[in-house]
Protein backbone atom coordinates (compact mmCIF):
# COMPACT_ATOMS: atom_id res chain seq x y z
CA UNK A 1 0.00 0.00 0.00
CA UNK A 2 3.03 2.33 0.77
CA UNK A 3 4.08 1.83 -2.96
CA UNK A 4 0.55 2.79 -3.85
CA UNK A 5 0.78 6.22 -1.66
CA UNK A 6 4.62 6.99 -3.35
CA UNK A 7 2.96 6.85 -6.87
CA UNK A 8 -0.07 8.53 -6.12
CA UNK A 9 1.24 11.62 -3.85
CA UNK A 10 4.00 12.73 -6.69
CA UNK A 11 0.35 13.69 -8.65
CA UNK A 12 -1.57 15.06 -5.43
CA UNK A 13 -2.13 19.11 -5.40
CA UNK A 14 -0.63 20.48 -3.16
CA UNK A 15 -1.45 24.61 -3.34
CA UNK A 16 -5.47 23.43 -3.00
CA UNK A 17 -7.32 25.05 -0.76
CA UNK A 18 -9.89 24.12 1.85
CA UNK A 19 -13.21 23.07 0.52
CA UNK A 20 -16.01 22.27 2.53
CA UNK A 21 -19.69 21.82 1.69
CA UNK A 22 -21.91 24.56 1.60
CA UNK A 23 -18.82 26.32 0.30
CA UNK A 24 -19.27 28.59 -2.74
CA UNK A 25 -16.10 28.12 -4.76
CA UNK A 26 -15.04 28.96 -8.46
CA UNK A 27 -13.62 26.59 -10.56
CA UNK A 28 -10.98 27.39 -13.40
CA UNK A 29 -11.47 24.12 -15.95
CA UNK A 30 -9.71 23.69 -19.28
CA UNK A 31 -12.02 22.42 -22.01
CA UNK A 32 -11.22 21.47 -25.38
CA UNK A 33 -13.00 23.31 -27.94
CA UNK A 34 -12.52 21.74 -31.29
CA UNK A 35 -8.58 21.94 -31.13
CA UNK A 36 -8.41 24.45 -28.99
CA UNK A 37 -8.66 24.92 -25.18
CA UNK A 38 -9.74 27.14 -23.23
CA UNK A 39 -10.62 27.64 -19.28
CA UNK A 40 -14.05 27.74 -18.50
CA UNK A 41 -15.10 28.92 -14.86
CA UNK A 42 -17.54 27.46 -12.93
CA UNK A 43 -19.34 28.91 -9.62
CA UNK A 44 -21.79 27.32 -7.46
CA UNK A 45 -22.08 25.94 -4.29
CA UNK A 46 -20.08 22.84 -2.98
CA UNK A 47 -22.70 20.09 -2.61
CA UNK A 48 -20.63 17.02 -1.70
CA UNK A 49 -17.58 16.06 -2.14
CA UNK A 50 -16.84 12.43 -2.09
CA UNK A 51 -13.59 10.01 -2.47
CA UNK A 52 -10.23 10.73 -1.31
CA UNK A 53 -6.62 11.29 -2.31
CA UNK A 54 -6.42 10.89 -5.89
CA UNK A 55 -9.81 10.17 -6.58
CA UNK A 56 -11.40 13.05 -4.24
CA UNK A 57 -14.54 14.70 -6.35
CA UNK A 58 -16.31 17.69 -6.05
CA UNK A 59 -20.21 18.20 -6.73
CA UNK A 60 -20.85 21.88 -7.49
CA UNK A 61 -24.49 22.97 -7.75
CA UNK A 62 -25.21 26.31 -9.73
CA UNK A 63 -28.83 28.04 -11.16
CA UNK A 64 -27.85 28.87 -14.34
CA UNK A 65 -30.81 30.89 -15.83
CA UNK A 66 -33.39 29.39 -13.64
CA UNK A 67 -32.14 25.71 -14.28
CA UNK A 68 -29.92 23.61 -11.18
CA UNK A 69 -26.63 22.88 -12.97
CA UNK A 70 -24.19 20.10 -11.02
CA UNK A 71 -21.01 19.34 -11.97
CA UNK A 72 -19.10 16.78 -10.88
CA UNK A 73 -15.20 17.81 -10.81
CA UNK A 74 -11.79 15.50 -9.91
CA UNK A 75 -9.90 18.01 -7.90
CA UNK A 76 -6.86 16.71 -8.50
CA UNK A 77 -7.13 16.05 -11.91
CA UNK A 78 -4.76 18.31 -14.46
CA UNK A 79 -7.51 20.05 -16.42
CA UNK A 80 -8.74 21.73 -13.53
CA UNK A 81 -6.83 24.62 -13.00
CA UNK A 82 -7.54 26.32 -10.30
CA UNK A 83 -9.92 25.92 -7.09
CA UNK A 84 -10.57 29.57 -5.40
CA UNK A 85 -13.05 29.42 -2.31
CA UNK A 86 -15.00 32.34 -2.25
CA UNK A 87 -17.35 32.35 0.73
CA UNK A 88 -18.07 29.63 3.24
CA UNK A 89 -21.85 28.45 3.71
CA UNK A 90 -23.40 26.87 7.32
CA UNK A 91 -23.87 23.69 7.08
CA UNK A 92 -25.18 21.08 9.16
CA UNK A 93 -25.19 17.91 6.62
CA UNK A 94 -22.22 16.00 4.60
CA UNK A 95 -23.98 15.93 1.10
CA UNK A 96 -26.13 19.44 0.58
CA UNK A 97 -29.18 17.18 -1.26
CA UNK A 98 -31.83 19.51 0.16
CA UNK A 99 -30.75 22.27 -2.10
CA UNK A 100 -32.10 20.17 -4.86
CA UNK A 101 -35.60 21.20 -4.10
CA UNK A 102 -35.04 24.77 -3.26
CA UNK A 103 -36.19 27.42 -5.33
CA UNK A 104 -34.88 31.17 -5.30
CA UNK A 105 -33.42 32.59 -1.97
CA UNK A 106 -34.27 29.42 0.47
CA UNK A 107 -31.79 27.92 -2.02
CA UNK A 108 -28.83 30.24 -0.78
CA UNK A 109 -26.97 28.92 2.28
CA UNK A 110 -26.21 31.22 5.19
CA UNK A 111 -23.08 32.61 4.81
CA UNK A 112 -19.98 31.79 7.51
CA UNK A 113 -18.57 35.00 8.24
CA UNK A 114 -14.61 35.99 8.34
CA UNK A 115 -11.89 35.13 6.23
CA UNK A 116 -12.38 32.48 4.32
CA UNK A 117 -10.51 29.36 6.09
CA UNK A 118 -9.91 31.38 9.50
CA UNK A 119 -12.41 30.78 12.03
CA UNK A 120 -13.60 34.32 13.18
CA UNK A 121 -12.87 35.52 16.85
CA UNK A 122 -17.39 35.17 17.67
CA UNK A 123 -16.54 31.63 16.19
CA UNK A 124 -14.07 30.58 18.48
CA UNK A 125 -15.35 32.20 21.70
CA UNK A 126 -18.29 29.82 20.62
CA UNK A 127 -16.73 26.81 20.24
CA UNK A 128 -14.82 27.85 23.35
CA UNK A 129 -17.51 28.29 25.92
CA UNK A 130 -19.56 24.46 24.38
CA UNK A 131 -16.35 22.54 24.32
CA UNK A 132 -15.03 21.91 28.21
CA UNK A 133 -11.96 22.38 29.03
CA UNK A 134 -9.84 19.56 28.23
CA UNK A 135 -8.66 17.61 31.82
CA UNK A 136 -12.52 17.63 32.30
CA UNK A 137 -13.57 14.07 30.51
CA UNK A 138 -10.41 12.13 32.29
CA UNK A 139 -11.71 13.60 36.06
CA UNK A 140 -14.73 12.25 34.81
CA UNK A 141 -13.60 8.71 33.83
CA UNK A 142 -11.17 8.55 37.47
CA UNK A 143 -14.64 9.14 39.48
CA UNK A 144 -16.37 5.93 37.72
CA UNK A 145 -13.36 3.97 38.40
CA UNK A 146 -13.51 4.59 41.74
CA UNK A 147 -17.14 3.96 41.70
CA UNK A 148 -17.05 0.91 40.38
CA UNK A 149 -14.08 -0.37 42.52
CA UNK A 150 -16.19 -1.18 45.71
CA UNK A 151 -18.27 -3.83 43.46
CA UNK B 1 7.52 -17.25 -26.64
CA UNK B 2 8.93 -14.68 -25.24
CA UNK B 3 10.87 -13.04 -22.11
CA UNK B 4 8.97 -11.89 -19.35
CA UNK B 5 9.66 -11.17 -15.87
CA UNK B 6 8.33 -12.21 -12.38
CA UNK B 7 6.51 -10.00 -9.68
CA UNK B 8 3.66 -9.58 -7.11
CA UNK B 9 0.57 -7.76 -7.33
CA UNK B 10 0.21 -4.79 -4.78
CA UNK B 11 -2.70 -3.72 -5.64
CA UNK B 12 -4.94 -0.42 -7.69
CA UNK B 13 -4.89 2.95 -7.99
CA UNK B 14 -5.61 5.55 -10.97
CA UNK B 15 -3.16 8.02 -12.45
CA UNK B 16 -3.85 10.77 -14.36
CA UNK B 17 -2.59 10.68 -18.21
CA UNK B 18 -1.34 13.77 -19.60
CA UNK B 19 -4.07 14.95 -21.51
CA UNK B 20 -5.86 14.59 -17.84
CA UNK B 21 -7.89 11.44 -18.22
CA UNK B 22 -7.37 9.43 -15.29
CA UNK B 23 -6.69 5.91 -15.89
CA UNK B 24 -7.38 2.85 -13.57
CA UNK B 25 -3.62 0.55 -13.01
CA UNK B 26 -3.26 -2.03 -11.18
CA UNK B 27 0.62 -1.80 -9.43
CA UNK B 28 2.96 -4.61 -9.93
CA UNK B 29 5.95 -4.78 -7.67
CA UNK B 30 8.64 -6.19 -10.10
CA UNK B 31 11.92 -6.52 -8.18
CA UNK B 32 15.24 -6.99 -10.38
CA UNK B 33 14.96 -10.67 -11.70
CA UNK B 34 18.10 -12.92 -11.98
CA UNK B 35 18.79 -15.53 -14.47
CA UNK B 36 19.51 -18.53 -12.70
CA UNK B 37 19.27 -21.00 -15.30
CA UNK B 38 19.68 -20.97 -19.53
CA UNK B 39 17.14 -24.30 -21.07
CA UNK B 40 19.23 -25.19 -24.18
CA UNK B 41 18.53 -27.50 -26.79
CA UNK B 42 21.80 -29.91 -26.61
CA UNK B 43 21.62 -29.96 -22.67
CA UNK B 44 17.48 -29.58 -22.06
CA UNK B 45 15.49 -30.13 -25.63
CA UNK B 46 14.03 -26.94 -25.35
CA UNK B 47 14.90 -23.18 -25.42
CA UNK B 48 14.00 -21.13 -22.05
CA UNK B 49 15.38 -18.82 -19.63
CA UNK B 50 14.92 -19.48 -15.90
CA UNK B 51 14.34 -16.19 -13.46
CA UNK B 52 14.48 -16.15 -9.98
CA UNK B 53 13.12 -13.76 -7.77
CA UNK B 54 12.95 -13.33 -4.01
CA UNK B 55 16.26 -14.41 -2.63
CA UNK B 56 16.64 -15.16 0.88
CA UNK B 57 13.24 -14.72 1.23
CA UNK B 58 12.82 -18.68 2.29
CA UNK B 59 14.91 -21.31 3.64
CA UNK B 60 15.72 -23.78 1.02
CA UNK B 61 16.24 -26.97 1.88
CA UNK B 62 19.35 -28.95 0.04
CA UNK B 63 18.17 -29.70 -3.28
CA UNK B 64 16.49 -26.74 -3.66
CA UNK B 65 19.74 -24.48 -2.70
CA UNK B 66 21.64 -27.14 -4.76
CA UNK B 67 20.14 -25.31 -7.60
CA UNK B 68 22.06 -22.37 -7.57
CA UNK B 69 25.68 -23.21 -8.05
CA UNK B 70 27.96 -20.85 -7.42
CA UNK B 71 27.45 -17.10 -6.98
CA UNK B 72 23.73 -17.27 -7.92
CA UNK B 73 21.40 -15.92 -5.05
CA UNK B 74 19.53 -18.42 -3.68
CA UNK B 75 16.28 -17.67 -5.13
CA UNK B 76 12.94 -18.58 -2.90
CA UNK B 77 10.87 -18.20 -6.68
CA UNK B 78 11.68 -19.53 -9.63
CA UNK B 79 9.71 -19.65 -13.31
CA UNK B 80 10.89 -20.12 -16.57
CA UNK B 81 9.90 -18.10 -19.86
CA UNK B 82 10.61 -19.86 -23.25
CA UNK B 83 12.23 -18.09 -25.69
CA UNK B 84 13.37 -18.00 -28.97
CA UNK B 85 17.06 -18.06 -28.23
CA UNK B 86 18.86 -17.41 -25.28
CA UNK B 87 22.17 -15.51 -26.75
CA UNK B 88 23.10 -12.40 -24.74
CA UNK B 89 21.76 -13.54 -22.09
CA UNK B 90 24.44 -14.71 -19.35
CA UNK B 91 23.80 -16.55 -15.66
CA UNK B 92 23.50 -14.15 -12.59
CA UNK B 93 22.72 -11.38 -15.20
CA UNK B 94 19.18 -9.64 -13.86
CA UNK B 95 16.69 -7.88 -15.85
CA UNK B 96 14.68 -5.13 -14.37
CA UNK B 97 11.27 -3.21 -15.36
CA UNK B 98 13.48 -1.66 -18.25
CA UNK B 99 12.67 -4.84 -20.24
CA UNK B 100 9.51 -2.71 -20.94
CA UNK B 101 8.04 0.80 -22.52
CA UNK B 102 5.14 3.08 -21.97
CA UNK B 103 3.01 1.84 -24.28
CA UNK B 104 3.54 -1.18 -24.90
CA UNK B 105 1.45 -4.29 -25.21
CA UNK B 106 1.71 -7.28 -22.30
CA UNK B 107 0.17 -10.66 -21.27
CA UNK B 108 -0.22 -11.01 -17.83
CA UNK B 109 -0.24 -14.13 -16.04
CA UNK B 110 -1.42 -14.65 -12.55
CA UNK B 111 -3.72 -17.15 -10.68
CA UNK B 112 -7.43 -16.25 -10.03
CA UNK B 113 -8.84 -15.27 -6.35
CA UNK B 114 -10.00 -18.69 -5.39
CA UNK B 115 -14.43 -18.83 -5.26
CA UNK B 116 -15.17 -22.04 -3.39
CA UNK B 117 -17.72 -24.25 -4.51
CA UNK B 118 -19.50 -21.67 -6.93
CA UNK B 119 -23.62 -22.30 -8.42
CA UNK B 120 -23.99 -22.23 -12.34
CA UNK B 121 -25.07 -18.58 -12.05
CA UNK B 122 -21.43 -17.04 -10.68
CA UNK B 123 -19.50 -19.84 -12.56
CA UNK B 124 -21.26 -19.91 -16.11
CA UNK B 125 -23.28 -16.88 -16.11
CA UNK B 126 -26.50 -18.31 -16.07
CA UNK B 127 -29.69 -16.88 -15.40
CA UNK B 128 -31.45 -17.27 -11.90
CA UNK B 129 -34.70 -18.00 -11.99
CA UNK B 130 -37.87 -15.59 -10.82
CA UNK B 131 -37.82 -14.91 -6.93
CA UNK B 132 -41.42 -14.13 -6.31
CA UNK B 133 -44.26 -15.02 -7.65
CA UNK B 134 -44.28 -19.21 -6.28
CA UNK B 135 -41.39 -19.40 -7.52
CA UNK B 136 -39.14 -22.01 -6.68
CA UNK B 137 -36.43 -22.17 -8.87
CA UNK B 138 -34.07 -19.53 -7.69
CA UNK B 139 -30.65 -19.84 -8.48
CA UNK B 140 -30.95 -24.09 -9.75
CA UNK B 141 -29.13 -24.73 -12.73
CA UNK B 142 -32.60 -25.44 -14.74
CA UNK B 143 -32.44 -28.76 -17.44
CA UNK B 144 -29.04 -30.91 -18.01
CA UNK B 145 -30.07 -32.44 -21.05
CA UNK B 146 -32.84 -34.33 -22.76
CA UNK B 147 -34.62 -37.21 -21.48
CA UNK B 148 -34.84 -41.32 -22.59
CA UNK B 149 -32.29 -40.33 -25.78
CA UNK B 150 -29.72 -40.04 -24.83
CA UNK B 151 -30.38 -41.29 -21.53
CA UNK B 152 -27.21 -39.71 -20.15
CA UNK B 153 -25.52 -36.15 -19.20
CA UNK B 154 -23.79 -35.37 -21.73
CA UNK B 155 -19.82 -34.52 -20.55
CA UNK B 156 -18.56 -30.89 -20.09
CA UNK B 157 -22.17 -30.24 -19.59
CA UNK B 158 -21.93 -26.77 -17.33
CA UNK B 159 -22.72 -27.33 -13.49
CA UNK B 160 -21.88 -25.79 -10.23
CA UNK B 161 -18.55 -26.60 -9.06
CA UNK B 162 -15.32 -25.70 -7.86
CA UNK B 163 -14.31 -22.20 -9.11
CA UNK B 164 -10.98 -19.61 -9.22
CA UNK B 165 -7.48 -20.97 -8.43
CA UNK B 166 -7.35 -20.72 -12.27
CA UNK B 167 -3.87 -19.86 -14.18
CA UNK B 168 -5.55 -16.89 -15.90
CA UNK B 169 -3.75 -14.88 -18.67
CA UNK B 170 -5.00 -11.17 -19.64
CA UNK B 171 -3.89 -10.32 -23.24
CA UNK B 172 -2.75 -7.14 -24.67
CA UNK B 173 -2.93 -5.03 -21.40
CA UNK B 174 -1.28 -2.23 -22.03
CA UNK B 175 2.24 -0.84 -19.79
CA UNK B 176 1.42 2.37 -18.61
CA UNK B 177 4.72 3.47 -17.04
CA UNK B 178 7.56 1.15 -15.91
CA UNK B 179 9.27 2.77 -12.98
CA UNK B 180 13.02 1.72 -12.82
CA UNK B 181 13.64 3.53 -9.42
CA UNK B 182 10.60 2.21 -7.54
CA UNK B 183 10.74 -1.01 -9.55
CA UNK B 184 7.00 -0.72 -10.51
CA UNK B 185 4.99 -1.48 -13.64
CA UNK B 186 2.04 0.28 -13.70
CA UNK B 187 -0.43 -2.01 -16.16
CA UNK B 188 -3.93 -0.43 -17.60
CA UNK B 189 -7.16 -2.11 -16.10
CA UNK B 190 -6.99 -5.14 -13.94
CA UNK B 191 -4.88 -8.22 -13.33
CA UNK B 192 -5.65 -11.74 -12.11
CA UNK B 193 -4.99 -12.79 -8.20
CA UNK B 194 -4.98 -11.66 -5.20
CA UNK B 195 -2.73 -9.00 -3.70
CA UNK B 196 0.79 -10.17 -3.13
CA UNK B 197 -0.09 -13.04 -5.62
CA UNK B 198 3.13 -13.67 -7.93
CA UNK B 199 2.61 -12.17 -11.59
CA UNK B 200 4.59 -12.96 -14.39
CA UNK B 201 4.83 -10.41 -16.87
CA UNK B 202 5.75 -10.59 -20.79
CA UNK B 203 5.65 -9.17 -23.94
CA UNK B 204 2.52 -10.02 -25.99
CA UNK B 205 2.44 -12.63 -28.01
CA UNK B 206 -0.15 -11.09 -30.36
CA UNK B 207 0.49 -7.84 -31.81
Amino acid sequence: MDLIRTLTDAQLKTDLPEIKTGDTVKVSAKVVEGNRERIQVFEGTVMRLRGGGLGLTITVRRIASGVGVERTFKVHSPRIEKIEVLRHGISHRAQLYFLRDRVGKRSSLREKLGVPGEASVAEVAAEEAITPPVPAPVEAEVVEASEQDPA
Amino acid sequence: MTIGLLGRKVGMTQVFAADGTSVPVTVLAIEPNTVTKLRTPEQDGYTAVQLGIEAGKRRLNKPDQGQFKGELPACAVVREFRVDSVDGMTLGQTLDVSLFAEGELVDVVGVSKGKGFAGTIKRHSFQRGPETHGADHHREPGSIGAGTTPGRVYKGTRMAGHMGVDRVTVQKASVVRADGALNVLLIKGSVPGAINSLISVSKSVEI
